[in-house]
């Protein structure tokens, strides 16, 4: 069996008008790859979280920075890179929140993070030089691969 | 440009609010402002007709999650009706069916406006 790596890029600049774009470019590639409609949805969902991230807190809403997706499928897995320029933060020590408490608590906003984690198989987050990236998986059919990431 | 609308109708002091399209980070300002004035006008018994809604984001739902707590110690509620699959899986996904009366239909949500009623 041939072992065919897939790429495919996006840049565009960080205004949440563009949102609906990188949901139609995210979608329609996982579409292509042979993803149902059920997972194509959680994929669509984590990007637009992560992209609205990049445009709300790394960019601050500055609508002419960019973003960068790149997606890649390397057999069975589906990766999503998400790099900006803006001001990172330690994904990992973002507080992910306990649903039943934070309901209780009746608090706004924080649950993009808590939904790319539920959603993606794997998310992981990384600063060099300046680049903030957001590295999201999802595998395409073999569950037993799945490996948690939260 | 994503596509959102958001419609009003009154029924006596019940508010429904019809969403259509997508809720995101672009939208949700829309919403956030038929809500603000709802609470403005003190029409607080607010039913949130989602039938043509087809995506939404944490962006809308943190919309709910900040009118709720005011909109509840005005006596009032927010109430959902009739999700598609899509929308009410997000729902699950936060638990949001335990802080939210979620009905099939939108009668259900008036009737229940109605019996309840001092």
């Amino acid at each position: 069996m041939t072992h065919k790596v897939k790429n495919y890029k996006l840049k565009i600049p960080s205004d949440t008008e563009n949102l609906e774009i990188i949901r139609k470019f995210v979608a329609g590639i996982a579409r292509k790859v042979g993803f149902k409609n059920d997972d194509i949805h959680k994929i669509e969902l984590a990007v637009d979280e992560a992209c609205t991230n990049v445009i709300q807190h790394a960019y601050k809403n500055q609508k002419k920075q960019s973003i960068d997706i790149a997606i890649k499928l390397d057999f069975q897995k589906f990766s999503i890179v998400i790099t900006d320029k803006g001001e990172g933060f330690d994904f990992q020590e973002i507080d992910i929140p306990q649903m039943d408490e934070y309901l209780a608590e009746l608090r706004v906003g924080g649950l993009g993070i808590y939904l790319m984690k539920t959603l993606m198989d794997e998310v992981n987050y990384k600063k060099t030089n300046g680049k903030n990236q957001v590295r999201m998986v999802k595998y395409l059919l073999d569950k037993d691969k799945k490996s948690k990431n939260k | 440009m994503s596509e959102f609308e958001v419609k009003r109708k009154d029924i006596d002091d019940i508010s429904i609010l019809y969403l259509k399209g997508y809720l995101d980070a672009h939208t949700a300002s829309d919403f956030e402002s038929a809500l603000d004035t709802l609470v403005c006008e003190e029409r607080v018994r607010i039913i949130v007709n989602l039938s043509e809604l087809v995506y939404i984001s944490s962006a809308g739902l943190g919309v709910f999650m900040g009118f709720i707590e005011d909109i509840r110690k005005k006596n009032g509620d927010i109430k959902m009706a009739e999700p598609s699959k899509k929308v009410m899986r997000v729902f699950e996904l936060l638990g949001f069916q335990v802080l939210y009366q979620i009905f099939e239909n939108e009668q259900e949500a008036v009737e229940k406006y109605n019996t309840s009623k001092k």
